[in-house]
């Protein structure tokens, strides 16, 4: 799988020159720079994005909170410092990983990689699908669009679109059409539930 | 940035080349390349085909090594004229060859499968179908390559830019490991083991091509075209 990086710091040299570096490699790709945390969270459902790299000093005092809201919202989110100057430990002990600014090339590649292959093999710990997400599935799988799903299951379409995301991790299917054959597979639902 | 040793340059015999690595060979006919090559050299054999040698050691490399990005510096001071002609003569052997094979395999399995998932399968393969269509017919030689050659000749249109054509050519290769998927993972286990082997074999194989053809249309095509328009407006 591909990763998808966004970066959100403040200094336009710092920003650019990381970008240039994470692009040269071939499983990632950067698709938002941010000079402010402010939209972090929708950029990220726009964008996809699996990795975000944030220096930490412009999350300011309520940087835990922030850090904990956005794992909360975002399944699998990783999340990087970026570290421009001294930093206490204990700031940084949330991060999944850290980048400093002297770092090299090959070092901070090195870590990109690391972070990124942490954090897949993590994620084939849990396979089964939970009751929601079996909803979420079935409805996908009839032709509902994520807006009709939340509607009708009383959830935010962010909370739809991240268990799409899981349904989707666990089941190795990404299409609609796919799912829908899964679903069946599965006697989730039969023809007559399809709309043509 | 530190750029590694090239496996290959011109000098080299282009049987080394193939003999390498086999995926190479699915090249050549695309580029038009005639076999009976003998021991000639990767620059003689493209200049007896009228191929860049550049264009054609650049598409070698990202068959050969999955992580290799393009630099777009190298990239400019390449004759890309060859380059239009090996994307369609790609899409002509995914529609002629590769897709109608795969049809096969899958219409025995379908077969198989009765009328308790056959009709379902069938259905899946047939939307997938359509969008492939869809997306080499109309959307690449109907729409994207007739632009592009207007550019070629000088004539810009504002109708289109190439900066659309990124974002519609996923889904392919998704829907294809959703088969895979399907095949090797969730259908009863009963059901043709040994033809839905083959077929994923044929997909795996299909599925790598298909990442890197999306690698030269992203990181070549798309740069290639953009410095086009950027040269007319």
């Amino acid at each position: 799988m591909r990763n998808r990086v966004i970066i959100c710091e403040a200094s336009e040299i710092i920003a650019n020159g990381l970008a240039e570096i994470i692009d040269s490699m071939a499983q990632f790709d950067v698709v938002a720079r941010l000079d402010n945390p402010e939209h972090v969270s929708e950029k990220i459902l726009t964008t996809d994005a699996n990795i975000l790299i944030v220096n930490p000093t412009l999350l300011g005092f309520q940087s835990k909170d922030f850090l904990t809201q956005l794992e909360k919202e975002h399944d699998n989110l990783i999340i990087i410092a970026l570290v421009a100057s001294y930093l206490d430990h204990t700031m940084l002990a949330p991060y999944h990983g850290i980048i400093e600014i002297n770092d090299t090339r090959a070092k901070v590649i090195g870590k990109m990689n690391e972070v990124a292959q942490n954090e897949t093999s993590k994620k084939t710990d849990d396979v089964e699908l939970s009751k929601r997400e079996i909803d979420v599935l079935v409805a996908v799988a009839k032709g509902m669009m994520n807006k009709e799903i939340a509607d009708m299951m009383n959830i935010s379409i962010h909370t739809v679109i991240s268990h799409r995301k899981n349904i989707t991790r666990k089941t190795g299917i990404k299409s609609v059409s796919g799912l829908t054959v899964y679903a069946m597979l599965n006697n989730l639902i039969d023809e007559n539930d399809l709309i043509h | 940035m530190a750029k590694k040793k090239d496996l290959f340059t011109k000098d080299t015999k282009l049987a080394e080349l193939v003999a390498g690595d086999r995926r190479l060979l699915q090249l050549l006919p695309r580029f038009g390349i005639e076999l009976g090559f003998g021991d000639r050299s990767v620059e003689e054999v493209c200049r007896m085909n009228k191929v860049s040698a550049d264009l054609f050691l650049i598409l070698c490399e990202i068959y050969t090594d999955s992580g290799y990005k393009p630099d777009p510096n190298e990239l400019k001071r390449i004759d890309m004229n060859g380059l239009l002609p090996y994307l369609k003569a790609s899409h002509q052997y995914y529609l002629d060859e590769r897709f109608p094979h795969l049809e096969e395999h899958l219409q025995r399995i379908i077969k198989a499968c009765g009328p308790k998932y056959g009709p379902m399968l069938s259905h899946f393969y047939d939307e997938y179908k359509r969008e492939v269509m869809r997306h080499i017919k109309f959307y690449e030689e109907e729409v994207a390559f007739p632009y592009i050659e207007a550019l070629l000749k000088g004539q810009h249109t504002d109708s289109y830019r190439i900066d659309e054509f990124e974002h519609n050519h996923t889904n392919i290769q998704d829907v294809l490991d959703d088969m895979m998927n399907i095949l090797l993972k969730y259908l009863p286990g009963d059901i043709l083991p040994k033809e839905r082997v083959e077929i994923s074999l044929d997909i795996m194989e299909l599925s790598d091509d298909l990442n890197r053809h999306s690698v030269i249309e992203d990181h070549i095509l798309i740069p290639y075209v953009e410095s086009l328009e950027n040269a007319l407006s």
